[in-house]
Formats: structure tokens, sequence, C-alpha cells
């Protein structure tokens, strides 16, 4: 019985290697990569059919003179500053400061809360100037559904990105070793660039274009 | 394997990234017209993008198998504007169609 246990452990030990050959860090980080693959169809899927709907509207608003961009520039300027500290976090954490670490994964939430804060604040504003899901005083119908639906779409995975970065803090806390949470670290940092990437694109495709 | 990593100048992609966002939103101004701002708009952010995935999330780093998963979605969402588009000028094309029979009734 200890034997095959044995057996079966050598045998583990000698194919575990391989078994990622993508990404030879982690099973995780190719799970994150595929999960971000296909998170990334769906964002492309949206940004296209906005484009569709807009190629064909006869009535659709100019976007930047009706959103107006100050605002969401300075988001924008919020996420990039966020990535970095990221990825900074992941610097001291490779240098084995757990602390630093922590600090700079706080200060990523704290950048990722502060945006969404700042898109709420967007949101009731523009609703109280008549933009809806269904409609506005602008022209096509579509120009507020689709809004909505894309911004809240990201906006959705920022929210969710700022509780998977204080889970992480956690995890980072619990493990003495800073090497043991490096991995989860490097993944979760993965997720955070991916959000900014997209925010990035739909900045330019609905707000500048 | 935390010390494996080749650790990019982040601040250099971040002075990047925030002189890029600068740049496109002053395009938006540029008198070019829509054609040339969109293609200019578009350029500046794939390279923000790019300059995000290679650097922040170290896939200039990884294997090149990674690197064409990542690229994946990007040449599925092209390809989906261009199985759009021709739908889309098709209804364009019928609603005008319509438009002018909506109005003959009301010339009567």
């Amino acid at each position: 019985m200890s034997q095959a246990a044995a057996t079966h452990a050598a045998a583990h030990a000698v194919v575990e290697p391989a078994e990622s050959p993508l990404t030879p860090e982690s099973w995780g980080k190719l799970g994150m990569w595929i999960f971000l693959a296909g998170d990334a169809v769906g964002f492309g899927t949206l940004l296209a059919a906005y484009g569709g709907m807009r190629a064909t509207s006869a009535d659709w608003p100019n976007p930047y003179a009706v959103l107006g961009i100050n605002l969401t520039a300075a988001m924008t300027f919020l996420l990039i500053c966020s990535s970095v500290t990221m990825v900074k976090a992941l610097e001291w954490l490779g240098r084995g400061d757990r602390g630093k670490a922590k600090l700079f994964l706080f200060f990523t939430a704290l950048g990722g809360a502060i945006f969404v804060g700042c898109q709420a604040y967007e949101w009731t504003h523009l609703i109280h100037r008549g933009l809806h899901i269904d409609g506005n005083p602008w022209g096509a119908a579509l120009f507020g559904t689709s809004f909505f639906i894309v911004t809240g779409f990201h906006g959705l995975h920022v929210s969710a990105g700022v509780i998977y970065l204080l889970c992480v803090i956690g995890v980072v806390s619990r493990r003495p070793d800073p090497a043991a949470s490096y991995n989860v670290v490097e993944i979760t940092g993965l997720y955070w660039h991916f959000v900014d990437l997209v925010w990035i694109m739909v900045f330019t495709f609905m707000y500048l274009l | 394997m935390a010390g494996d990593h080749k650790h990019p100048n982040y601040m250099a992609i971040f002075w990047t990234l925030a002189v890029l966002t600068v740049v496109e939103i002053a395009v938006v101004f540029l008198p070019f017209g829509k054609l040339v701002n969109g293609t200019l708009l578009t350029a500046l952010a794939t390279s923000k993008a790019a300059l995000v995935a290679m650097y922040f999330m170290h896939l200039k780093f990884e294997t090149r198998t990674l690197g064409l998963i990542a690229l994946t979605p990007l040449a599925i969402a092209t390809l989906l504007v261009f199985v759009i588009l021709p739908d889309a000028f098709f209804v364009a094309h019928k609603t005008a169609n319509v438009k002018p029979a909506t109005e003959a009734p009301a010339k009567h």
C-alpha cells in the first residue's frame, strides 16, 4: 500500500514538471490566461456589436460631446496607476517583503474602488441628464443601451477585482513564506492588468471615437 | 522561482502609457476627419493594450504558445466585425428602401 503510494508519488514527481509546459510556474496561471482569453472574447463581442450598431445608426450622438471625457480621462489614468501598484506589489513579494506587498495590493484595490466610485458618480450624472438604458435625448436609443451594458460589464469586472485583491491580501497574510503566495499574486495581477487593458479599449472606442 | 522573472522598467511603461493617453485625447480635437482620427485612435489604443499585455502581464517573457492563446480573442473579435458589418449595411440599405415607401402615402 505504502509502496504503491510511493510509486505513485514518484511518478507524479516525474510527470509534474512537464504537465503545464506553457506556464511552468503553475496550472493556475494557465487557467487564468484561458479564462481571460474567453473574457476577452466577451468584451470583443460587445465592442464589435457596438461598432455594428453605430455604423448602421443615422442619429448616433457624438460620444465625447455627450459623455464628457474629463472625468473618464482621470479614471483611465487612475487605472494605469493601479496597474503600476500591482506590479510593485509583486516586485516587493519577490524581494520577500510581505508588508510592502500587502500595502501595494491595498493601493491597487483602493484605486479600483475609487474607479468604481467615479463610475457611479458618472452614471448618476448622466442618468439625471436623461441618458437611460432604453433611450436618451440626443439620438439613437441604442447609444444609452450600449453605454450602460459595456461600461457596466467593465465596472462589474473592476468591482470583482477589488474583492479578489482584498481576498489575496488575506492569502498573503496567512502564508508566512512570501514565495508561497508569489504565484497567487502574479495570477491576480494578470486579471487586474486585463481589466486595465479592457478599459483602454473601452475608453477609446466608447468615449473618444 | 520568484527571481526568475526579468523585471522590465515598469515606470518607463507607466509614463509611456500616460503620454499615449494624453496624445489620444489630443487626437480627438485634431481636424483630420473621422477616418484619420479613428485610425490614429485605434492604433494608439492597440499600442497601449500591447504594452500592458507585453510588460505588465509579462507576455513578452512567456512561451510563444501562451502568446497565441492571448492573441486568439483579438483574431475572433476582428473576424466578428467583418461578420457583423455586411449584415449592418444590409439592414441600413433596407431601412433606406423603406423610407420612400412610407413617405409616398404621405404625399397623397
